[in-house]
């Protein structure tokens, strides 16, 4: 580094943190190079416990926005990312993922330059994450059923994250208004922008989230007939394939990612370039150009055969993953485990409905495809059961095939497929 | 009564009718999977199938033949409750149940009908009271796989599931567990669910007709007779999903 460059951030933190980065950048590094994992968290692990509120004294003084929800974290995470680009400015991100406090400490450190950080955060550390980061804008995109087992109830998160954003009146609240829950979680948040994103998955609110009455539904419109609670006025919209912004202007959003998600992942990203006086025009171009985000999305080439690779973790993210597969005759290969970040409980394979996948040809594979299989043949889907990728595109011969899988499914595929996107 | 229903029946297989109670509300665990695999396991054995899904902004049916309730959180569990409650006790589920159809009830479900379960904050709430349970909450939460050994009076084989709740269920005189805990929490005192007549109650998700097709079967005998076999053919996967699931508990206890 020159001399004549400003005096780097990471000189203003006390030599215990300073010592901390360090010794935990060191493990993220040896990490990396054990084929251990991208490095990410290990680094953050070990500063953490060299120094608890390692978060806190990374984060002073950056502008943090916290990306959470229950689907879209890590893509919207990068969308908000590109959209930002356009300040020119350095931008520390947990660009894979790594949404726990290990991994915001592990982006931040990695980057102690940047004064603005996009950081993804598992909804369920939200409310702690917030303190600690004493973020400048928090992101929440939905809620819906996932991790049962380790979330017990949704409505119990949405109540925290009520709570947590009370007490943050300095903090602007991007929010879906779409989602009840959402909606009803930023409720007594000070300064929120609204955003029209969408709700594909509806069978997690149809409870008033204030008091507990029948939610009705009105097309896009929802209120509860029995106390004040209904959909905010929107500021942003996302209307078919366009966004509205808040002048009125509408205009096509033209993404290389696929599918009405991400689609909503974007309106939301204007949004919040918005808040750092970023318009829809300006952060347009790089937000259209996000093409594979942490290998989803990720088209890759296999035994000359096409694989466009899709993670799906819960029956609203199924949903989404359904609607945008390619038509048949194109094969699809499902993927599903129940390790612990999966989620032990295969019980949401019923909350989705399989039976638009009749009529093509359909492999099931992962370390609960008996569940799946078992699932599809009360849907009446034919389908193989395989024990590989690498079986499936050889008993498919087909030049592209559709694989979608959960989370450690995914990573499983990804890691035969050679860390792919 | 109950007993009167099979004799009732015309010679050829009538339908049965399979009501959904509530799957806006009550439906957090895969609970769809209870009502296809009745649906599936009796028209394998060439039964009509009638299916009523009732949301809980409509009228429940009183002339079911079965009866599924599912799991929820707190909100649409006290909801569903209230509503149920509020059609009164000549109507719907209550008459249905009177008359002696099945109820097979899961979880929240499970809750509801017995005549107390704990309310956000633990207190007290109201149930049906379709059958002699009450429940409250424990200390902590039973979340896991589960298996069971059923009352042999029933004739089912061990059950399998996956248990999530906060709940701890008594039973009154009369009412017996449905099973034995071999793994997991179940009611918190050793027992499993809970029956009493046609009316069968259960923690277990997974969901639990379709890791126990003898269960699903149970309910279906109870409706309409002596069933035959499944062709072994189209119960191949659910055998090897079950089989899977009990081996991934460790060898089954000494019995």
């Amino acid at each position: 580094m020159s001399t004549s460059s400003p005096p780097s951030r990471r000189y203003s933190l006390p030599l215990r943190a300073r010592l901390a980065t360090t010794v935990g950048g060191a493990a993220g590094r040896a990490s990396r190079l054990a084929g251990r994992g991208d490095g990410s968290v290990i680094g953050g692990v070990i500063g953490l416990r060299l120094k608890p509120d390692l978060l806190s004294l990374l984060a002073r003084g950056r502008q943090v926005i916290l990306v959470t929800g229950t689907n879209g974290k890590t893509t919207t995470t990068r969308l908000v990312t590109a959209a930002l680009g356009a300040m020119g400015q350095q931008i520390a991100s947990n660009a894979f993922g790594a949404n726990m406090e290990a991994g915001l400490v592990a982006a931040l450190a990695k980057a102690p330059d940047a004064t603005l950080a996009v950081l993804e955060v598992d909804e369920k550390f939200m409310p702690a994450m917030l303190e600690k980061t004493g973020a400048r804008v928090v992101v929440l995109l939905n809620l819906s059923r996932d991790q049962m087992d380790r979330a017990a109830e949704i409505w119990m998160l949405a109540r925290r994250w009520r709570a947590a954003l009370a007490a943050a009146p300095g903090c602007r609240v991007i929010a879906n208004a779409d989602d009840p829950l959402v909606a009803w979680a930023a409720g007594q948040a000070r300064q929120v922008t609204w955003v029209a994103a969408g709700q594909r998955w509806h069978d997690d609110s149809w409870c008033c989230p204030n008091c507990g009455s029948h939610l009705r539904r009105d097309g896009e419109d929802w209120y509860c007939g029995e106390c004040p609670n209904r959909r905010p006025p929107v500021r942003w919209v996302l209307a078919g394939d366009e966004v509205i912004d808040p002048t009125g202007r509408s205009r096509p959003l033209d993404l290389a990612l696929p599918g009405r998600a991400n689609r909503s992942n974007a309106v939301i990203a204007f949004a919040v370039a918005e808040v750092f006086g970023i318009s829809a025009t300006q952060a347009m171009g790089a937000v259209q150009q996000v093409r594979s985000v942490a290998g989803r999305y990720t088209q890759v080439e296999r035994n000359g055969c096409a694989l466009r690779l899709l993670l799906a973790k819960n029956p609203a993210g199924w949903l989404e993953a359904l609607d945008i597969l390619v038509p048949p005759p194109v094969p699809v290969l499902l993927a599903v485990n129940a390790q612990t970040p999966d989620g032990k409980d295969t019980s949401w394979l019923w909350d989705v409905d399989y039976r638009r996948l009749r009529g093509r040809p359909v492999f099931v594979t992962g370390e609960r495809k008996l569940d799946l299989a078992v699932r599809l043949e009360a849907d009446e889907v034919a389908f193989r059961m395989v024990g590989s990728v690498d079986e499936a595109i050889d008993v498919a011969r087909s030049k592209s095939m559709e694989v979608i899988a959960n989370y450690t499914a995914f990573q499983q595929i990804r890691a035969t497929l050679g860390r792919v996107g | 009564m109950s007993e009167d229903l099979g004799r009732h029946r015309p010679s050829g297989p009538s339908a049965v009718r399979l009501v959904w109670v509530f799957p806006d509300l009550l439906s957090t665990y895969g609970d769809r999977g209870n009502l296809l695999v009745l649906a599936r396991r009796a028209r394998l054995r060439g039964l009509p199938v009638e299916i009523a899904e009732v949301n809980s902004d409509q009228r429940v049916p009183a002339d079911g033949d079965i009866y599924l309730l599912g799991g929820g959180e707190d909100l649409p569990q006290i909801l569903a409750a209230r509503r149920l409650a509020a059609a009164g006790p000549r109507v719907g589920l209550a008459a249905a149940a009177g008359r002696g159809a099945v109820i097979f009830a899961v979880c929240a479900g499970y809750q509801i009908i017995g005549t107390e379960f704990g309310g956000v904050e633990g207190e007290p709430v109201p149930g049906l009271g379709l059958i002699d349970i009450r429940s409250g909450r424990g200390e902590r939460r039973g979340v896991g796989e589960i298996t069971a050994d059923v009352d042999p009076a029933l004739g089912v084989e061990r059950l399998t599931g996956f248990e999530n709740h906060q709940g701890v269920t008594r039973r009154g005189p009369g009412v017996k567990p449905l099973a034995t805990v071999v793994t997991g929490v179940g009611n918190g005192d050793g027992t499993e669910g809970a029956y009493s007549g046609r009316v069968v109650g259960t923690y277990l998700h997974g969901p639990a007709l379709v890791r126990n097709p003898g269960l699903a079967d149970m309910l279906l005998g109870w409706v309409a007779g002596t069933l035959p076999p499944v062709d072994p053919r189209h119960e191949d996967l659910v055998l090897r999903l079950r089989a899977d699931r009990l081996a991934a508990q460790g060898p089954p206890r000494a019995q």
